[in-house]
């Protein structure tokens, strides 16, 4: 049906979290809604450490049983020098299996009336009068052209179609986090722990994570910054040398590449007729990596302002920046502060995480907490005190 | 000039996401760079996290000085 209509209220470009969302919210709104994801499947390949937290996911559905590979309560850090400090997390969280948590996203907005085209890849926007009005690319060695009120970059760490559009959404060599993960099996580890390791030789400028998936499994990955793989020494490699050290025998079951942008968010988030969501918007909280809560809150809000501008007024810039507003208000803020807080600690030589790590020791184990690591991690910088206050409170 | 191993990629689209003058395209299962438009910054090769992307240049290349 998609191939016989011409034109759309809205063309979502990429099939994520953030683009179904928006397509389940924007259809269920009454528009007409086309969603084009460019691979084979939706949910696949899975580029993502995959762990969200109970409270972001119920924000947007409630979890289903299947999605939820391991339930997670409590927190490992590594440090350096191996010293392992370990406290419960306040709020649980899950890691997913994406596979199939993406698929349902996909499907929940098919059931409010989008049509979904995988294979669809978008080469290029259509512009008149300076207007974005369409997108243009190939779907199984055929072109296409279809026209559309908004155009919605949906399009994760690439965004070229902000860059289409005029939209600065290019990220800086510093502010990307070049990421890569194994998922394996064969491994010990208990199934309600988050593992972080920490140090210059695990992950510099970034951190190496073990997240457990159940049954001996788990998802192993490293992200490393960008300004730190300049030197030469690629991620894959900070990766190999880990499971070679402490998990020589697991077998690998899945291998994924990504960039994370860990930004803030573009400044101009719209324009007349074309919005970014998700990481085409670096709406990923940058001190964590994670993007699957923020991504599917900013496919929400670009939604609803969607809906209200194609019912009342049409997709001027101006109308559609109510979007903006409203992602500043709920979440910007504390995403600037978790920049600051990633901006200074991405910097900290493994001398100064030891001494963290010491900080954290010293501090009994029902009193440690995601706020009490950030507050002792940022005393050697007093102005961020506030920020960690704020974005970590009952965290 | 960047030279891509293609058969090592992933198609993430990290080395996308920081070009500067947006000349790499990656499709489900291709990797091009567009040499007209590529400015020779590297930083897609610094980026990529296994390592496709190389400068065949030495004396731009910071990789092969180092």
């Amino acid at each position: 049906m998609w191939k016989e209509q011409k034109e759309f209220d809205c063309i979502v470009v990429g099939g994520g979290p953030a683009g179904s969302t928006f397509a389940r919210i924007a259809a269920l709104g009454g528009l007409s809604v086309l969603l084009l994801e460019k691979d084979r499947d939706i949910g696949m390949p899975v580029r993502c450490g995959e762990a969200i937290s109970d409270a972001g996911i119920r924000l947007f559905v409630d979890p289903d049983p299947r999605w939820l590979a391991s339930t997670i309560d409590r927190i490992r850090l590594i440090a350096p020098d191996e010293t392992e400090i370990e406290f419960d997390l306040l709020e649980k969280g899950y890691i997913l299996d994406r596979r199939i948590f993406d698929y349902d996203l996909a499907q929940y907005a098919a059931q409010e009336g989008a049509q979904i085209v995988t294979k669809a890849y978008v080469d290029g926007l259509v512009i008149e009068d300076d207007k974005v009005v369409g997108v243009k690319g190939t779907h199984i060695g055929e072109r296409f052209e279809k026209r559309a009120k908004i155009v919605v970059g949906a399009d994760g760490v690439e965004s070229r179609v902000g860059r289409w559009a005029g939209l600065k959404t290019v990220i800086k060599l510093k502010d990307m986090e070049c990421g890569i993960q194994k998922t394996v099996t064969g491994i010990e580890c208990q199934d309600n722990i988050f593992d972080f390791y920490l140090a210059r030789r695990w992950a510099p400028g970034g951190y190496l994570w073990v997240f457990p998936k159940g049954k001996n499994k788990a998802n192993i990955g490293v992200a490393i910054s960008g300004y730190y793989a300049k030197a030469g020494k690629a991620a894959h490699k900070f990766l190999d040398e880990f499971l070679a050290w402490k998990y020589p025998n697991a077998s690998v079951l899945t291998t994924v590449v990504g960039g994370i942008p860990v930004d803030k968010t573009v400044k101009e988030m719209v324009n007349d007729g074309i919005m970014l969501i998700g990481d085409a918007a670096h709406t990923c909280n940058p001190l964590t990596g994670g993007g699957i809560t923020p991504g599917m809150r900013s496919g929400l809000l670009a939604a609803e302002t969607a809906v209200k501008a194609l019912h009342n007024g049409g997709p001027t810039k101006k109308n559609l920046q109510a979007y903006e507003k409203s992602w500043h208000k709920i979440g910007g803020k504390n995403h600037e502060r978790f920049y600051r807080i990633k901006d200074t600690i991405f910097r900290y030589t493994d001398d100064d995480l030891i001494k963290i790590a010491r900080g954290l020791a010293a501090v009994p184990e029902k009193n440690r907490s995601l706020m009490k690591l950030f507050s002792v991690a940022v005393r050697k910088k007093p102005s961020l005190i506030f920020d960690v206050a704020r974005v970590f409170a009952g965290v | 000039m960047i030279e891509i191993a293609e058969n090592k990629c992933d198609f993430c689209g990290c080395c996308v996401g920081v070009c500067p003058v947006n000349c790499i395209e990656v499709k489900e299962a291709e990797i091009s760079v567009d040499h007209d438009i590529c400015i020779d910054c590297d930083i897609c090769v610094y980026v990529c996290p296994i390592e496709v992307l190389s400068q065949t240049d030495p004396k731009k290349s910071s990789k092969a000085t180092a």
